[in-house]
This record gives structure tokens, C-alpha cells and sequence, in this order.
């Protein structure tokens, strides 16, 4: 029975918060615990359930709620498949699917706490223990706005996302504010783009509110092309009403029917899950025609992206979802005056589209309560690469760098030297440990060289090369670079020729000038924010890592010991034993000797393949990493 | 009779063509999903087809050939019945995504430039991001995910496929 008015759904609310409030199994689904194997931890406790030995579990059952249930991303996801049991908030970690009946044994019918499961800090001697979700470290400091129901509920069930208010905020919105209202509520809350430009979402709606046209539309951006980033996926998957709220709210606002969600076909469960929610939604009137019986109808489609990181642009976007190649168009005219279909459009991205109804129900005064003035909110970042807790958080605006790889992030792997972190992916920057105490906001990033991005966080640690990431960067934005203007088509090109160079030792000094200048003009010139940003990440390893290049470039060492070229096989003619099993593997017959003799490799013929070194019975072949040129000349 | 089958094949090949072409209106708006829906039925894009949709929507062959051309998801090569896309993302990368795809490629026996297995049962192929950073290095066969993968585990998981496919022959 679809929802009439805003009365019915605030009882209907009601009555699902007087359930009774029994132990409750969460099973994290969300796609980094799915692929460590959660769902058959999921139908182990089904099964569990289903027998019905555990009496205490089954009295607390009841129809209507999925109980164990399976829930979206609950961020760790280093330490998964995750499990976390309500009411007490407990969290289990690198749940297997033979430790379920235990769990159902011991903490759902005891009450107890099993340690083996639970997130254990060594210090030394000592063992730290935080058994619930919100004492552990990775969990501390964090704020859930965007991310305020991924985990604890189950994403394909409308309910549990209305027992969390779902959809009051539109209901409010609809029935007892002018989209005005909406918009200056929005304004007034400071929430700025979530997706990298961080541009005023108030300011943007307010644009396309002022023009008049029989048609608008909303956009919803979830073609998260950013190599490292995971939030909008995790969000979409996790709670897919939310951002349906959040675009009917923005339709709303702007004066808008039809809305559209542009999703990557990479995320498959993200579309499945969003097709769900839409249908739902439907059914029960959030979207469709006279929505609470108001004057407001609303309706959103799915558009499954092809593969494309320049439609993340919004004018590529709309090229794209009106079936052609996604180019960008300059701009103005500004998506707000022309943009899908010529009609007035606004494009947000998921976490932006998520913060809205948050911010509509609980006021723009809350929200200012978290962040910096200027930065309010949260920001949701993945953090990977050598970082301990891999996963997703979603930290208050103004945290310094260093809280967040060292505190949430948990530190460095294996304890080794932190090196640099690369923020905003292919557009963004890194920065260094002298940048450690930077907060954490749009406007002091971009002061830095880098940018807030959509949130992607790779911690790099000593056995990372920069030179050979920058590299890795630009070959991603020279592939992706759809080839409409100049300095972008050609300039990363040769871009990533000069960078290939360097890291296949190739390179002359005079080089580093050239691509520096380059970098430059692709800045400057380029039509849209791909090109804009490419070279980003290599004029801020320029600036912050240029003696590691210089390393490169005159001598011809990788520091990190990862450019290939730059390693040299050599063969110890102690350790040889002429068995001239390494020259039959050799794919490019380099090896010479004969019986008796040590072998030797010729070095100008070598491609490093390393199939002698693997081959060699006596380990008698070594891998030099090439001595420095001034030690060498000083031993 | 060649010429006739081959028609037969052509025409029961356009039947399904004008299924999806029907179920999208032959709106050209919607060329991106009706090319993603051909994709999924034949595993690529046979030119005979891209002209027969340009045809159907009213646009011009070069407009298809363009839109088929600038996606990554369109493929104009016949692809294996498995899709497998190692994941070159930022994390992925750093936690040696490179070496993953040199071992599947290794273990699919696919040499120089070669994507697919000549009994067109795999096609290996690397991806900007499937966004599970936090389970790097990963891959995708099909549309299930795989994290952290070494030698092992991909050799296993390979192995198993391989087995699979021969199993379902019998």
C-alpha cells in the first residue's frame, strides 16, 4: 500500500520502532567482505537458524525482519567477512562459517564476548581488546552521516531504511516546505560537491531552480572512475534509499520530474540493488506521481555506464546518457541552463545526493556541527595501498592527515617508513610527511597541490616508487583521455612517453624540464577537468620528489627498487656451478659459459626477465639494484 | 545450402537484435543500452550488427561504429564465454596488480598480444578500478570478485575453472 500522507508513513515509522528489540546478526555483504567469503558465513547462520537449537535466538525472531541479515559495507574491510551483533554493538572479525555456531552458543545465548574474534591491538606485552564496533580504533574518530545506516541494515529492505526515519525528510519537504526552503536549507548548511570540485550544492541548485523550462532533470553521478575509490559504490550498495531520497529531494527543489542514475556497469550488485530500491520506492509512492499526495511527482531510471572514466565530467555524463561517445562540451553553457536532453539539469554525486535528506531532517545547524566553517560535514575516504585498516571511513571535515593514516588508517603495514600519500586519484596529488599535519578539507588540500577528489586515499610506503606511480597515472589519464582537445590528447602523450623513459632509464636531464612545462600547458589548455588535472600527480611528485626522479634520471637507481630496468641480474661465480641451467631458460641467449666455468650475463642483452634467477638450483644468480653513481665512485 | 544457412543464421542473429531494439523503443537515446544488450547475447559486436541497429534507429553506421568504439565495455573481437579483468586500480597497482596478470595470463597459456583463449573459453582483460581497494590486489571473473590474490590463489581458482568448463562438456 503506497503511502498517501506524510501521517501515514510517520505511523507506519512508529510501528516499526516499537518491534521488539531482540539480538540482532549482521553479516557484512558489502562487496570486500562478499569476496572473502561472507555469504556462506551468512547462510551458516541462516541454517543455524533455521534448526532452531538456539531457543534464546529463536524467541527473538520475528517475521518481518531478516534476522541474521545481511547488511552493506561496514568499512574494515581488511579484517573481513565482518560480523556485528545488536543490541550490544559487538564486532567480530575474520568470521568463518564454522564460528557461527559459537557465536549463536556464546554471545547471542550467553551473553558472552569471544576474544579470538574480536579487534586486538599488540602493544608489546600487553594485549588491547575492543570488542565493541565503537571502541575500536579504526571506528573512534569516525562520524556516520553519509555512511549512517551502511552495516546496520539490510539494504534490499524498505523498512529497515524507514525504521531509521527514511523518507521522513522528503515527506517534510514535500508536504511543508517551498523547494526555496529546500534549497536555502541546503545553502545554509554549507554542504559543498562530495565528488572533487566541491562546489556550493545549494549555489548549483539555486542555478538551475532561477531558469524556467518545461522539463529538468537530476543526474545522479555513480560512474566512480577514480582507480582507489569506493565510497559511491559502497553507499549505493549499502543504502540505495538514501541516495533515492536525496535525488527526489533535489528534483524537488530545482522543480524537476525525472532523475537519473548513472552507474558504472563495473558495479553490477550496486545496479541490482538501486533497480530494487527504485521498484520499492514505487510501490510504496516515495516516487511515482503525487508523492504524499502532494503536487510533487518523481521518477528515476538507471543508466549503466559502458566504461568511460571522461563521463565522470559532467557534460561527457549527459553526452553519454543520451546514447553518444562521452565527450565533454565546453562549458558555459552550464549543464543548469542546457544540459540533458538542452533542458536544465543538475548533476551530483552519491555521497553529495546522500548528505541531503540527513541534512533536511535533522537541519542545517546539525549539520555545521561537524567540519570546518568552510568545509562542513564529513568526508567518506577509501583508504588503501600500505595501509593497515583497508576499508572505508567516513571522518568529520578538519581531521589532519596524520589522524587519518595513522589513527583510523591504523599506521603502515608491517610497521615500515610511511613515504607519501596519494589523494583525489589520477587528479589528485601526493603528499609527503611534512604534510601529515594538514587538516583535512578542501580549501587547504588544494593549497598543498592536491585535491579532496572523491575521496580515494592510497598510502604509499617506502617500496613504492613515485616515479614509476606518476607514471602508472598518466598512462591511466592518457588512456582515458577521449582525444576532443589538443593539449590533453597530445600532451599526455607525451607525457607519459618522457615518464616512460625515465623509468626504463632512458631519460636525459633536460627531460625533466620538458615535463614539467608540458604538464603545465595540459593544465592550462585542456577543455574539461580530466585534462585540468592530469598532470597533477606529476607536478606534485616533481615538487615534492624531485631527487628521487633526479635518482632516475642522472643515475639510474630506483630508490624503491621497483623499475625493472634499473635492477641488473648477476651471476656469483662462487656460487656457480656451471650446471648451464640458466642459459637454457634465458629467453634471449645471454647467458654464456661452459663446463666448469661460471657463467656470465651479457647486461646489454638482458630484458630482466628473471627466469635464471628463478631457474638457479644454487642461488648463485643475485639481483643488483645498481649502486649509487657517487658511492660508486667514492669506493 | 551454405548461402541459405548462412542466411538463416543472419536472420535468427537479427531476431534477437530486434527483441532488444523493440524493448528500447528503437529509441537512439537508448544506443548504449541496446549495445550493451547485443554485447551480452553475442560476447561482442559483429559489424553486420552495427550496421543493422544503425539502420533500425535511424543514425548513421559511423555514429554506431563511434559509440561502439570510444567504450571500454564494447569489444569488435569475439570475447570468451569468462570474462576475467584484473584490476590495475591505484591500490591494486601498488600492491602488484602486474605480477596478477602476468600469472592468469601464464596459467590461460595467452602469449604476446593475445586476450582471449583460442576455444574462446577465457578473455583476460585489465580494469581501471572495480573499486574493492581495500582487497588489493583483486580480480573479476564475471561478475564475481576475488581479493587478494597470489600465485596460489590464482593458479586454484584457474585451475578450478578450467576443470569446470571441461566437467560441463561431458
Amino acid at each position: 500500500m503506497p503511502f498517501t500522507t506524510k501521517a501515514a508513513l510517520e505511523s507506519h515509522i512508529e510501528q516499526l520502532k516499537k518491534r521488539p528489540q531482540g539480538s540482532r546478526i549482521f553479516v557484512c555483504c558489502g562487496l570486500g567482505c562478499l569476496a572473502k567469503n561472507s555469504r556462506k558465513v551468512y547462510e551458516r547462520f541462516v541454517e543455524l537458524v533455521k534448526e532452531g537449537h538456539f531457543q534464546v535466538q529463536v524467541d527473538t525472531l520475528e517475521e518481518e525482519r531478516s534476522n541474521p541479515a545481511p547488511t552493506g559495507c561496514m568499512g574494515l574491510c581488511e579484517a573481513g567477512p565482518l560480523v556485528m551483533i545488536e543490541p550490544q554493538g559487538i564486532l567480530y572479525l575474520r568470521v568463518k562459517p564454522e564460528d557461527a555456531e559459537k557465536i549463536m552458543e556464546r554471545t547471542l545465548g550467553k551473553g558472552e564476548v569471544i576474544e579470538d574474534l574480536v579487534y586486538t591491538e599488540n602493544r608489546g606485552e600487553e594485549v588491547q581488546r575492543w570488542p565493541l564496533m565503537k571502541d575500536v580504533p579504526f571506528y573512534r574518530k569516525q562520524e556516520k552521516i553519509v555512511l549512517r545506516n551502511c552495516g546496520c541494515i539490510d539494504p534490499e529492505s524498505l523498512d529497515e531504511y524507514l525504521e531509521q526515519d527514511g523518507y521522513l525528510a522528503l515527506a517534510q519537504a514535500v508536504t511543508g516546505m517551498t523547494p526555496d526552503e529546500v534549497i536555502g536549507m541546503i545553502t545554509k548548511s554549507g554542504l559543498r560537491g562530495r565528488g572533487g570540485g566541491g562546489f556550493p550544492t545549494g549555489r548549483k541548485w539555486q542555478f538551475a531552480r532561477v531558469v524556467k523550462s518545461d522539463r529538468k532533470y537530476v543526474i545522479c553521478n555513480a560512474d566512480e572512475g577514480d582507480p582507489g575509490a569506493f565510497m559511491d559504490r559502497s553507499v549505493a550498495e549499502g543504502d540505495p534509499h538514501s541516495v533515492l531520497e536525496g535525488i527526489a529531494l533535489a528534483g524537488y527543489a530545482i522543480g524537476a520530474r525525472e532523475g537519473y542514475i548513472y552507474v558504472r556497469a563495473e558495479y553490477p550488485l550496486a545496479v541490482r540493488r538501486l533497480k530494487k530500491a527504485i521498484q520499492d520506492a514505487q510501490d510504496a509512492g516515495f516516487l511515482g506521481t503525487h508523492i504524499m499526495g502532494s503536487g510533487f511527482s518523481f521518477d528515476v531510471k538507471v543508466k549503466e555506464g559502458a566504461g568511460a572514466f571522461v563521463c565522470g565530467e559532467e557534460t561527457a555524463l549527459i553526452a553519454s546518457i543520451e546514447g553518444k561517445r562521452g565527450m565533454p562540451n565546453p562549458r558555459p553553457p552550464f549543464p543548469a541552463h542546457r544540459g540533458l536532453f538542452g533542458k536544465p539539469t543538475i548533476i551530483n554525486n552519491v555521497e553529495t545526493l546522500a548528505n541531503v535528506p540527513a541534512i533536511i531532517h535533522r537541519g542545517a545547524e546539525w549539520f555545521r556541527g561537524f567540519g570546518t566553517l568552510n568545509s562542513p560535514g564529513t568526508k567518506t575516504f577509501a583508504l588503501s595501498g600500505r595501509i593497515e585498516n583497508t576499508g572505508l571511513a567516513e571522518v568529520p571535515m578538519g581531521i589532519t592527515l596524520r589522524e587519518l593514516v595513522f589513527e583510523v588508517g591504523g599506521g603502515i603495514q608491517g610497521g615500515k617508513q610511511f613515504k607519501a600519500v596519494q589523494i583525489g586519484g589520477p587528479s589528485g596529488g601526493c603528499l609527503t610527511e611534512q604534510h601529515l599535519d594538514l587538516t583535512v578539507d578542501y580549501d587547504s588540500l588544494c593549497s598543498a597541490g592536491a585535491i579532496m577528489g572523491s575521496g580515494g586515499l592510497v598510502v604509499l610506503d617506502v617500496d613504492t616508487c613515485i616515479v614509476e606511480l606518476a607514471r602508472f597515472f598518466m598512462s591511466f589519464t592518457q588512456d582515458e583521455s577521449c582525444g576532443k582537445c589538443v593539449p590533453c590528447r597530445e600532451g599526455t602523450k607525451h607525457m607519459l612517453k618522457i615518464l616512460q623513459n625515465i623509468v626504463d632509464g632512458r631519460s636525459k636531464l633536460d627531460e625533466m624540464a620538458l615535463l614539467e612545462e608540458a604538464a603545465q600547458v595540459v593544465k592550462d589548455a585542456s577543455l574539461c577537468g580530466l585534462g585540468k588535472t592530469a598532470p597533477n600527480p606529476v607536478l606534485t611528485t616533481l615538487q615534492y620528489f624531485k631527487d628521487e626522479y633526479i635518482a632516475h634520471v642522472l643515475d639510474k637507481v630506483c630508490p624503491a627498487h621497483v623499475c625493472v630496468s634499473m635492477k641488473e641480474y648477476l651471476i656469483d661465480p662462487e656460487k656457480c656451478k656451471a650446471c648451464g641451467k640458466c642459459a637454457r631458460v634465458c629467453p634471449v641467449d645471454c647467458i654464456a659459459g661452459r663446463p666448469k666455468v661460471p657463467y656470465v650475463i651479457d647486461q646489454e642483452k638482458c630484458i630482466k626477465c628473471g627466469s635464471c634467477f628463478e631457474v638457479c638450483p644454487f642461488d648463485a644468480v643475485m639481483v643488483d639494484w645498481r649502486k649509487r653513481s657517487d658511492e660508486q665512485q667514492s669506493a | 545450402m551454405a548461402v541459405a544457412n548462412e542466411e538463416t543464421v543472419l536472420s535468427r542473429r537479427f531476431e534477437k537484435v530486434n527483441t532488444v531494439l523493440e524493448k528500447y523503443g528503437r529509441n537512439p537515446l537508448n544506443l548504449i543500452q541496446v549495445l550493451q544488450e547485443v554485447q551480452a547475447e553475442y560476447r561482442y559486436l559483429p559489424e553486420e550488427i552495427l550496421t543493422y541497429v544503425a539502420t533500425a534507429l535511424g543514425i548513421s553506421p559511423s555514429f554506431v561504429y563511434g559509440v561502439a568504439t570510444f567504450y571500454a565495455q564494447f569489444s569488435l573481437e569475439p570475447k570468451g564465454k569468462h570474462i576475467i579483468r584484473v584490476c590495475d586500480g591505484t591500490a591494486c597497482h601498488v600492491r602488484g596488480s602486474m605480477k596478477v596478470l602476468e600469472v592468469v595470463r601464464e596459467q590461460l597459456g595467452l602469449r604476446g598480444e593475445d586476450i582471449t583463449t583460442p576455444d574462446l573459453l577465457f578473455t583476460v582483460e585489465t580494469v581501471a578500478c572495480i573499486g574493492a581497494c581495500a582487497l588489493a590486489p583483486a580480480l573479476m571473473v564475471d561478475e564475481e570478485v576475488y581479493g587478494q590474490m597470489d600465485q596460489e590463489k590464482i593458479e586454484n581458482l584457474i585451475e578450478e575453472m578450467i576443470e569446470k568448463e571441461k566437467g560441463g562438456d561431458q
